[in-house]
C-alpha cells in the first residue's frame, strides 16, 4: 500500500518543530508500523536526509520504549498493542497517518518523535521498591504465604511497562495510572505494608512534582494501556493515600 | 598471558563457600573512596549496580536506553531456575549443576555452574523479598513449572513474563540506591571505550546519546553487563539495540573472547515473512508441551499450500510428517532446542518449508484441544459430547495455558491459531559465548569484570531454558560483590582516578576520530544495508549447521564487507545531536569484526557440540546415524581469543577443560 | 491531613466529598420542587420551613454555599493547572475514542450549570434575601394577603419562555456532568468496587433528576 505520512519533525529540545509530509510506496499489510517507518528511514538515508528519531528496542511489546502518537491515539488505533505490535494491516491503501511525540509539559521533546520520560524514573526513586539488601540473607521465600488472588492482582498491576501512553493520552498528562499500578502491585504484597504510607506519599508527591496533571476518571488511560492496566489502580492509590493521612 | 581460571582448590561443593572466608574484603568506610563503572543495566548489570552500592561502593551505571528497566532481560518470559525442591522432587544443586553441565553439552567449567546451582535458591529468596510477584498456588505457595526437557519442576515464573518482574525488581533495588545517591545512573548512554591505566581497567569512554557529548568517566573498577551478542545475525529475538560493543572494545584493549560460535538457536519463533522484517519474535518454550510438530510429507503438498490452494487442516494425517515424532521417538517434540531446530532446518532445506519464505515448519494444536476437550467433557460429565463441544472445551484450555502466546501470534500473523496450525521457524536468540572471565569473573584485563550474557562461563555449548535469568542474577547479586571486593582491597589507598591522563586522551582521541571518519564518510549504503548482508553470510554460513568450506567463505566474505563498509558506509545527522545511525553504524562495524572471529572461532572448533553443529562431525553410522558427534578427546577446552589487530589473525589460547565431579556422555534423544 | 488536601489526589477527593453533598443536595431540591407540581400546599409549608428554620439557614445554608463556591473553585484550579500539564496538545487527537465527550468536558458543563446558578440566583434566591433580611418581612406571605408567596413565585418565574429555554438547556449539561460526576466522585474516593455497581444507580441519576427539574419547569410553563 501506498501511504502519505505526517510527521513531527523538532532538531531538539530547544528547536520548534513542525509538522512535515513524507510519501512511503509499497508497504506489505505484513509490516509493524516501526517496520515501515524503518523504510521510511531508510529512504531517507538514501536521499541523504536525515531520519526520523523515534525510540523502540525490544519490538515485541514489553520494554515500553516505543511511544509514538498515531492518528490521535497513543500507540495508534489497535488495541492492547504498543507501537511495535501494532500492524499496518490496521491502515488502507491511500491512507494519510498522522505521527506525533507523546505530548505532556512532564515528557518533553528531545529530537523528532523521542520523549524524555524522566520524570517516571524520578517518581519510581522516590519509593517505587521495598528497602530491602540484596544480600540474599532474607527469609525463605515460602514463609510468607500469599493468597493466589492477591498475587495475580499484584502481577496485573506489575506488568505495566512504563510507556507513557496513560500520559500522553490523558488530557490532563495526568501520571496516576503509571504511579497508581506501582503503588497497588506492593500494596497489594505483604512484603509492600511495611513501607506502604511513606511509599505512596513520597511517589504521589515526586509525581505532583513533576508536573504531572490529575486524575478526572475519564477512562482514557485504561483503555490505551497496552497492559490494560485497570483504573482500578488507580482508585487504590487514593485509598493508599487516604489512610497514608489518616 | 597464560589463562589461569583461579578455581579455587578444594571440593566442589565447598571451593565456593571456602573462598569467600578467605576472601580479601573492603572495610566500610574504604568503600565510600572506591568508584565501580557498570556498564548495562539488565539483569546483571542491574543487580550488581544495586548490590555494590548497597555494600557502600560509588557506582556509575550505564545503560543506551532511557531506563534500567528497558533491559532486554525484560523480554525473557518462561521463568528462572532455583535447585529449591518446594515440590519435593528430588531437586537439589548437584541436580541443577548436573542438569546445566550436561545440558551445556560439557563444555563449561564446573566450578562455575556448581556456584550458580547453589546460589540459585538466594535469588528466588531475593526476588519475593524484593516484592516480585511470582505465581503462587491456591495455599499462597510459590508455584513451579518444568522446563527444557528436565526431569524436576523447579523452574519460578511469573505469568509469561518473568524477566519483565525479576528486572523491575533489580531496578526497584537500583532505584533505592539512585535515590540515596550511591548510584549515578546515565541513561541514555553509550560505552564506546574502555581506559586501561597501568594494565588496569580505570574507566570508560562514553557517548551522551541525547547530546553526543564524549565523557571521561574514572573508576577503580569496570563491569561489563551488556549482554549478548545475537545481533550480529541482523535478525534474532535480541532488542534492536542489544549490541558487542562494550565487550568487543575490551576484547580490543586486551580481554579475551571465549567461544564466540557457540549461538543457541530457538526453535519456536515467529517465522520471518519478508526482507522488511526487523527482528524476531519468540514464543516460549512451553508451547511444545503441546504442541506437534510437523510439514507435509509430499512436495506437491507444499507447493500446493505456499500457492494458496490447499490449506493445512485439508491435510489428513497419513499427508502429514510429524518429523521430530519419527527421528526421535523417546522425546518426540520435546528434544532440546538445538535438535530442534537444526530438524526443522533439514525439513525446510529439503524444501519442505511451508511459507511463501519456504522457512517454516507447522507447530499444530488440533490434537491437544481435542484430548483437553475429551478430558474436560469426562471431568463435567457430558456423555457422548459432539466434535464441536469436544473442541470448544479444549480450546478453553488452551487458552487458559497459552491464551497470550495465542494472542501475540495472532497480532503479528494474522492467523487465528485455534483454527489453523502455527507456523515457527527457529531464530538466534542467546549467545553462550562471550567475554572470557575466571572464576571471580575478571577478564583477562585486571580490574575489568564481565557478567551475565555478556561473560562465557556457565552455559556451555547450549543454555537450558530459564537458566538466563538465573546466571544474570547470580553473577549481580551474589558472586561479583563478593570477588570484586578481593580485587578492590588492594585499591583502598588509591584515590580518585583521574581524568585527565594520557590514558584518557588518547582513548578519547581514538573515540572521537572513528565516530568522525563515520559521519564524515558520506558513501552510499545505509548502516542497515550492511547489517543485513553480515546478517545473511552469518545465517547462511555460520547457522544452524556448520562446515569447514562455508566458514572459509564466510571469513573472506565478512574481511570484504568490512572493508566495504569503512568505504562506503553513509552516515547522516551531526555529531553533538541525537543521531539514532551514528550509534548503530558503530555497533555494526564492532559486529562485522566479530562475525569473522565468529566464523575463525567456528572453524576451528572442529567438533560437534550444543549450538555449535559441524557437518563433519556427525555420527556416520548406528542407531545416532546424522545427530551430533563432540570431540571430548580433542576438543574439551574453552577458545578463548586475543585481540591481535585484525580478527582472522586472532591467538588462541585453551582453557581446558576438567570435569571431576561429573561423567562425559553422548547426549541421545533417540 | 493538611499536606493531604495539597496534594493532586488530596484535591480530587476534596471534589468527589463537595460532589457527593451537592449530589444529595440535588435530590432534596429535587423532592421538594416535585411537591410544587403536586401538592402546592405543602410545597409551601416545606418552603417556608427552608426559609426560616435558623438550622437550615444559619447551619446547612452556609455549608451548602462553601461546597458550591469551593466545587467550582477547585475546578476551575485543576482545569488550569492540568491544562498547563498538557505539552501543548496534539495536532490531531482522537479522544472519542477511549472516552466520552462528557468526562473530557467537565469544565464545559460545569461552566453552563455556573451560568444557570447565577441566574437561579437573580431569580429567587437574591429576591428572597431582600424579602427576608433587608425587607425584614419573615412571614413567607404574599403582600397584603394571607397565602404563602413561594408557589405564587415559582410559577410566575416560569410564564416566560426564555426563562424556560435556558433552565432546560442548564439542566442537559447538569446531567452530561452527572453522567460522568457521579461514578467519578466514588472512584476520586477510592472506591472502585462501587464505582462498577453504581454505574446503573448513576446514569438513573443523572437522567432523572435533570428530567425531574425539566419537567417541573415545563409543567409551570404550561400550567400558569
Amino acid at each position: 500500500m501506498n501511504l502519505t505520512l505526517k510527521i513531527w519533525r523538532q532538531k531538539d529540545s530547544s528547536s520548534k518543530g513542525q509538522m512535515v509530509d513524507y510519501k512511503v510506496t509499497e508497504i506489505s499489510e505484513h509490516m509493524s508500523f516501526l517496520e515501515m517507518m524503518d523504510v521510511l528511514n531508510e529512504q531517507l538515508v538514501n536521499s541523504g536526509e536525515e531520519p526520523v528519531a523515534f525510540d523502540h528496542d525490544c519490538r515485541e511489546g514489553i520494554c515500553g520504549m516505543c511511544s509514538m502518537y498515531i492518528n490521535g491515539e497513543a500507540h495508534g488505533p489497535d488495541r492492547g498493542v504498543t507501537t511495535c505490535q501494532l500492524h499496518m494491516r490496521m491502515f488502507k491503501d491511500g491512507d494519510t497517518i498522522t505521527i506525533e511525540p507523546f505530548r505532556a509539559a512532564a515528557f518533553p521533546v528531545i529530537k523528532d518523535l523521542v520523549v524524555d520520560r524522566m520524570a517516571f524514573e524520578r517518581i519510581q526513586q522516590a519509593g517505587g521498591y521495598i528497602s530491602v539488601n540484596t544480600s540474599g540473607n532474607t527469609q525463605d521465600a515460602n514463609s510468607i504465604p500469599i493468597s493466589k488472588h492477591a498475587a495475580d492482582e499484584a502481577m496485573d498491576a506489575a506488568t505495566c511497562i512504563g510507556c507513557g501512553a496513560c500520559v500522553a493520552t490523558c488530557k490532563n498528562s495526568s501520571a496516576m495510572l503509571f504511579v497508581g499500578a506501582k503503588v497497588s502491585q506492593y500494596a497489594l504484597l505483604p512484603q509492600g505494608q511495611v513501607e506502604a504510607a511513606d511509599r505512596v506519599k513520597n511517589m504521589v508527591a515526586q509525581m505532583d512534582l513533576e508536573g504531572f496533571g490529575n486524575c478526572t476518571n475519564t477512562g482514557a488511560c485504561e483503555v490505551e494501556c497496552p497492559k490494560g492496566i485497570s483504573l482500578d489502580n488507580i482508585a487504590r492509590m487514593n485509598r493508599e493515600l487516604m489512610k497514608a493521612n489518616i | 598471558m597464560a589463562l589461569d581460571s583461579k578455581v579455587p582448590k578444594g571440593a566442589l561443593k565447598d571451593k565456593w563457600t571456602d573462598y569467600k572466608n578467605k576472601i580479601n574484603l573492603v572495610n566500610p568506610a574504604n568503600k565510600r573512596h572506591i568508584d565501580v563503572i557498570v556498564v548495562g543495566t539488565g539483569l546483571a548489570g542491574g543487580s550488581a549496580s544495586a548490590t555494590l552500592a548497597e555494600l557502600g561502593y560509588n557506582v556509575k551505571a550505564f545503560a543506551y536506553q532511557d531506563s534500567p528497566r528497558r533491559a532486554h532481560s525484560i523480554a525473557a518470559q518462561g521463568g528462572i531456575n532455583a535447585a529449591k525442591n518446594y515440590q519435593g522432587d528430588g531437586d537439589s544443586t548437584y541436580r541443577l549443576f548436573y542438569d546445566t553441565v550436561k545440558g551445556g553439552d560439557y563444555r563449561s567449567r564446573e566450578a562455575n555452574v556448581y556456584r550458580l546451582a547453589e546460589v540459585s535458591t538466594n535469588i528466588i529468596d531475593q526476588c519475593v523479598a524484593q516484592g516480585v510477584p511470582f505465581a503462587r498456588d491456591y495455599g499462597g505457595l510459590l508455584d513451579n513449572r518444568s522446563f527444557g526437557g528436565v526431569l524436576v519442576s523447579r523452574t519460578f515464573y511469573a505469568k509469561g513474563q518473568t524477566g519483565q518482574q525479576l528486572l523491575l525488581g533489580a531496578y526497584s533495588a537500583m532505584n533505592r540506591q539512585i535515590a540515596r545517591g550511591k548510584i549515578e545512573m546515565f541513561n541514555r548512554h553509550e560505552m564506546l571505550d574502555v581506559v586501561v591505566v597501568d594494565g588496569k581497567a580505570r574507566g570508560i569512554i562514553a557517548r551522551n546519546l541525547v547530546t553526543g557529548e564524549i565523557e571521561r568517566h574514572s573508576a577503580h573498577a569496570v563491569v561489563i553487563a551488556s549482554g549478548g551478542y545475537g545481533n550480529v545475525y541482523f535478525l534474532s529475538t535480541n532488542a534492536m539495540g542489544s549490541n558487542v560493543t562494550a565487550a568487543w572494545k575490551i576484547h580490543k584493549k586486551g580481554a579475551y573472547f571465549a567461544n564466540p560460535c557457540y549461538t543457541q538457536i530457538h526453535p519456536t519463533c515467529i517465522p520471518r515473512s519478508g526482507d522488511y522484517q526487523s527482528k524476531l519474535t519468540l514464543m516460549s518454550e512451553s508451547l511444545r508441551n503441546d504442541g506437534r510438530i510437523w510439514v507435509p510429507k509430499h512436495l506437491d503438498d507444499v507447493k500446493a499450500i505456499r500457492e494458496g490452494k490447499k490449506k493445512p487442516t485439508d491435510l489428513s494425517e497419513d499427508e502429514r510428517d510429524y518429523y521430530l515424532e519419527r527421528r526421535y521417538p523417546a522425546f518426540g517434540n520435546l528434544v532440546p532446542r538445538d535438535v530442534a531446530s537444526r530438524a526443522a532446518k533439514e525439513r525446510c532445506d529439503a524444501g519442505f518449508g511451508v511459507n511463501a519464505t519456504g522457512e517454516a515448519v507447522y507447530l499444530d494444536f488440533a490434537a491437544a484441544i481435542i484430548r483437553y476437550g475429551t478430558e474436560q467433557a469426562k471431568i463435567k460429565n457430558i456423555n457422548n459430547p459432539s466434535e464441536a463441544k469436544i473442541k470448544e472445551l479444549g480450546k478453553d484450555i488452551v487458552k487458559a495455558k497459552y491464551g497470550n502466546l495465542f494472542q501475540m501470534y495472532e497480532k503479528i500473523v494474522d492467523e487465528n491459531p485455534y483454527e489453523t496450525p502455527m507456523m515457527i521457524y527457529p531464530a538466534v536468540h542467546y549467545t553462550m559465548g562471550g567475554v572470557w572471565v575466571d572464576y571471580n569473573l575478571m577478564t583477562s584485563i585486571p580490574g575489568c569484570y564481565a557478567i551475565g550474557e555478556a561473560n562465557f562461563s556457565d552455559h556451555g555449548a547450549n543454555r537450558l531454558g530459564a537458566s538466563a535469568l538465573m546466571q544474570g542474577l547470580a553473577d549481580g547479586y551474589f558472586v561479583l560483590p563478593y570477588t570484586i571486593g578481593d580485587y578492590l582491597a588492594d585499591d583502598i589507598r588509591t584515590g580518585k582516578i583521574p581524568t585527565d591522563t594520557p590514558e584518557f586522551d588518547a582513548a578519547e582521541k581514538e573515540v572521537k576520530e572513528r565516530i568522525e571518519f563515520l559521519i564524515n564518510n558520506n558513501g552510499t549504503h545505509s548502516v542497515d544495508y550492511y547489517h543485513k548482508k553480515l546478517g545473511k553470510i552469518m545465517w547462511d554460513k555460520c547457522g544452524m549447521s556448520r562446515n569447514e568450506k562455508g566458514l572459509k567463505e564466510a571469513m573472506v566474505e565478512i574481511k570484504a564487507l568490512r572493508e566495504d563498509f569503512w568505504k562506503n558506509v553513509s552516515v547522516p545527522g551531526g555529531l553533538n545531536e541525537m543521531n539514532p545511525e551514528l550509534e548503530k553504524a558503530g555497533r555494526v562495524a564492532d559486529f562485522i569484526e566479530l562475525g569473522e572471529l565468529f566464523a575463525k572461532d567456528a572453524l576451528t572448533r572442529e567438533e560437534s557440540c550444543g549450538g555449535h553443529f559441524r557437518e563433519e562431525s556427525a555420527e556416520t553410522d548406528g542407531p545416532q546415524k546424522g545427530e551430533a558427534k563432540r570431540n571430548d578427546k580433542d576438543f574439551a577446552f574453552v577458545s578463548a581469543w586475543e585481540y591481535k589487530g585484525e580478527p582472522a589473525d586472532a591467538v588462541l589460547h585453551k582453557e581446558e577443560l576438567e570435569f571431576n565431579d561429573i561423567e562425559l556422555k553422548q547426549r541421545s534423544y533417540k | 491531613m493538611g499536606g493531604f488536601f495539597k496534594s493532586s489526589i488530596g484535591r480530587k477527593v476534596a471534589m468527589a466529598l463537595s460532589a457527593f453533598f451537592l449530589m444529595f443536595f440535588l435530590l432534596q431540591h429535587l423532592a421538594i420542587n416535585l411537591l410544587s407540581v403536586f401538592n402546592p400546599d405543602t410545597f409551601n409549608e416545606v418552603s417556608h420551613f427552608m426559609g426560616t428554620n435558623p438550622v437550615v439557614q444559619f447551619a446547612l445554608q452556609p455549608v451548602l454555599i462553601f461546597a458550591v463556591v469551593f466545587h467550582f473553585v477547585m475546578g476551575f484550579i485543576l482545569d488550569i493547572k492540568n491544562r498547563k500539564a498538557n505539552g501543548g496538545g496534539y495536532v490531531k487527537n482522537n479522544g472519542a475514542a477511549n472516552s466520552t465527550w462528557f468526562s473530557r468536558n467537565m469544565i464545559i458543563s460545569g461552566i453552563t450549570i455556573l451560568a444557570f446558578i447565577v441566574l437561579h440566583f437573580i431569580d429567587f434566591w437574591f429576591p428572597e434575601l431582600n424579602v427576608k433580611y433587608i425587607q425584614g418581612d419573615m412571614s413567607g406571605m404574599l403582600p397584603g394577603e394571607t397565602e404563602f408567596r413561594y408557589h405564587e413565585e415559582l410559577v410566575h418565574k416560569f410564564a416566560h419562555p426564555a426563562r424556560v429555554v435556558a433552565y432546560v438547556v442548564a439542566f442537559v449539561f447538569l446531567g452530561l456532568h452527572l453522567a460522568h460526576g457521579f461514578t467519578s466522585a466514588f472512584q476520586s474516593v477510592g472506591a472502585a468496587a462501587l464505582r462498577k455497581k453504581l454505574n446503573t444507580v448513576g446514569n438513573a441519576y443523572a437522567i432523572l433528576v435533570p428530567l425531574g427539574f425539566i419537567v417541573i419547569a415545563i409543567y409551570h410553563y404550561f400550567n400558569h
